[in-house]
């Protein structure tokens, strides 16, 4: 197909730009891209979520099971570099969707919103008593190496940056490509119509269930790369309006290209770092105006500004 | 020849109401079977109840010797016993092409599981473009099912069912909401196309002329029961048929009144 050749082609230059941008940032900069990949990787998994017709207020649990995991890792396994981290993190966070799967992918609507949100709340109750994790202050996650090189130096420094933007391709292209296989294709089909679906031979659940552990497994990606980032975690990373940000990404970027979230996420943390910067006591405002004016003006996201006309999902 | 489907004694009560009372049906392979009876007759009930839509309070339901009561309709599918909607049920934001592409996708994915399932060496994409062809839809391939005039959902709907290749296609009120001088070219097409299948159809119709068209036997239901069952002409001049389900007085009748 086509536009899925065009859509690889499009990341695979995202990437490379990425990575040749990479000398010349500010620290701050490549910092602040890092974060917002990692923030766009839970919302790609909002994405195939929304796609089949579910909107979780709880992807904050698997974004902590990553970020946690990837610390207890380096603290407690001994694993010294960054890759073997975000994969624990991805893992992590699979396992447990795919343990709490199994009463949430009976649920739709507002119910299965609820539910998840409680799910990481009782996640974010659990941290805060845990001394053993550093309650409310969490504890320090850094790599030794970074694929091998050391982080602090010349090369190596770019290493947390070029592993997030690696694994946002691998992530986007992989999201992308599994929505045009059939199984895929069942997710619009559940969305639009659930009955159907099991009148044509396919379990609703399995698929849903499915969908919810691979949305895990990006939002533990994500979570455990941002822990690499700032070098931290702390309980406020399964916290309900850290989920929230993450469905303001999702609906922010329109769920119509798997590049969306990537571009949502930048625009809302150079939006924020701005509007920090300028009006530090009423950032929030500006980001509500900016949400609003998104749903009045483009209810499919802001990636509808590049399709020039609408054409049926893939 | 076999019976291919089987009920005994099937029976559904919603409160006091019944609606399947003791349905006793066989049906043998390769036939066509028209369902009337009048509204709430228990037509849809019989068809919810075999598919696995509705669970039965008693009774059994055997499709080719296989015991599938109270099975979910995703497993029936399966095994090769199918239906279509009286309101079509497509997936709106995808395409006509699409659509087909869903069901037939399921049917590859799940080659062991689907029972009839013969998509040979074609790919599901070639299969799709063929039903498009076969339930002539070419013309409406690339276009969004929500925007389709309704007697071409009707149609999509119907070759969805075909999608997953039933060995037993229930069609619910196949022509409803489908002009009187285009249900006859419906019915054609899908009678056609699943005769290529040899597929057995039972179908629900309000139109005698339709039924009397295109059935080897008809059941006439009344009431959550089966009035008459049997050759069209013998069941169309039951007198119990004539009264409740065609609405004819019946001379000698007891509705004198």
């Amino acid at each position: 197909m086509t536009s899925s050749r065009r859509t690889v082609q499009g990341l695979a230059l995202a990437l490379l730009a990425a990575g040749v941008a990479a000398p010349f940032l500010p620290r701050w900069a490549g910092f602040l891209v890092t974060i917002a990949i990692a923030k766009a990787l839970v919302a790609l998994g909002l994405l195939l979520l929304m796609r089949t017709g579910l909107v979780s207020f709880g992807q904050g649990l698997y974004f902590a099971i990553g970020a946690y995991s990837a610390g207890i890792g380096a603290d407690t396994l001994k694993i010294t570099d960054a890759v073997p981290m975000v994969l624990l993190g991805a893992f992590a966070a699979g396992l447990v969707a795919l343990a709490l799967g199994t009463l949430l992918a009976r649920y739709r609507t507002i119910f299965f919103a609820m539910l998840s949100l409680a799910f990481s709340m009782i996640l974010y109750g659990l941290l805060v008593k845990s001394s053993a994790l550093g309650s409310t202050d969490g504890f320090n996650v850094s790599a030794r190496t970074v694929f091998g090189l050391d982080p602090h130096g010349p090369v190596g420094r770019f290493g947390v940056y070029g592993l997030a933007a690696l694994v946002a391709f691998l992530g986007a292209v992989g999201v992308d490509r599994y929505l045009r296989t059939h199984l895929g294709r069942l997710a619009p089909a559940i969305k639009d119509n659930e009955l159907r679906v099991e009148y044509m031979g396919a379990s609703v659940r399995n698929v849903v269930h499915l969908h919810l552990v691979m949305a895990a497994v990006l939002a533990g990606a994500g979570g455990a790369l941002t822990a690499l980032a700032v070098g931290h975690v702390d309980p406020e990373t399964a916290y309900w309006t850290t989920s929230g940000e993450f469905v303001f990404v999702a609906i922010l970027s329109g769920t119509s290209s798997v590049a969306a979230p990537f571009a949502g996420a930048l625009i809302l943390e150079l939006l924020r770092s701005f509007a920090y910067e300028h009006a530090p006591n009423t950032w929030q405002l500006v980001m509500g105006g900016v949400m609003l004016s998104v749903i009045l003006f483009l209810p499919e996201g802001l990636w509808s500004v590049f399709r020039r006309r609408r054409r049926s999902a893939p | 020849m076999t019976a291919i489907l089987r009920t005994t004694g099937l029976t559904k009560t919603f409160g006091a109401v019944t609606a399947a009372n003791a349905l006793d049906v066989s049906v043998e392979a390769g036939s066509v079977v028209g369902l009337i009876g009048g509204n709430g007759a228990g037509k849809t009930t019989f068809i919810n109840l075999v598919t696995g839509y509705l669970k039965p309070t008693s009774g059994r339901v055997h499709f080719d010797g296989l015991d599938i009561t109270g099975q979910p309709p995703r497993l029936i599918t399966r095994l090769g016993l199918c239906r279509s909607f009286q309101i079509p049920q497509v997936f709106d934001s995808l395409t006509a092409y699409e659509n087909l592409l869903v069901g037939i996708g399921i049917v590859s994915m799940g080659r062991k599981a689907f029972i009839g399932s013969a998509l040979g060496r074609q790919s599901p994409e070639t299969v799709a473009e063929e039903m498009l062809q076969r339930f002539r839809l070419g013309a409406y391939r690339d276009q969004l099912a929500s925007t389709l005039p309704e007697g071409v959902r009707k149609l999509l709907d119907i070759a969805m069912a075909l999608a997953v290749k039933p060995r037993i296609l229930l069609l619910d009120e196949p022509t409803s909401g489908v002009s009187a001088d285009e249900k006859f070219t419906l019915m054609d097409l899908v009678l056609e196309a699943i005769r290529a299948e040899n597929v057995t159809v039972l179908f629900v119709e309000h139109d005698m002329e339709v039924v009397r068209r295109y059935v080897h036997r008809i059941l006439a239901f009344y009431e959550g029961r089966i009035i008459a069952d049997g050759e069209p002409a013998a069941v169309m001049a039951h007198p119990d048929v004539r009264r409740y389900v065609v609405g004819e007085p019946v001379a000698g009748g007891e509705d004198a009144c």
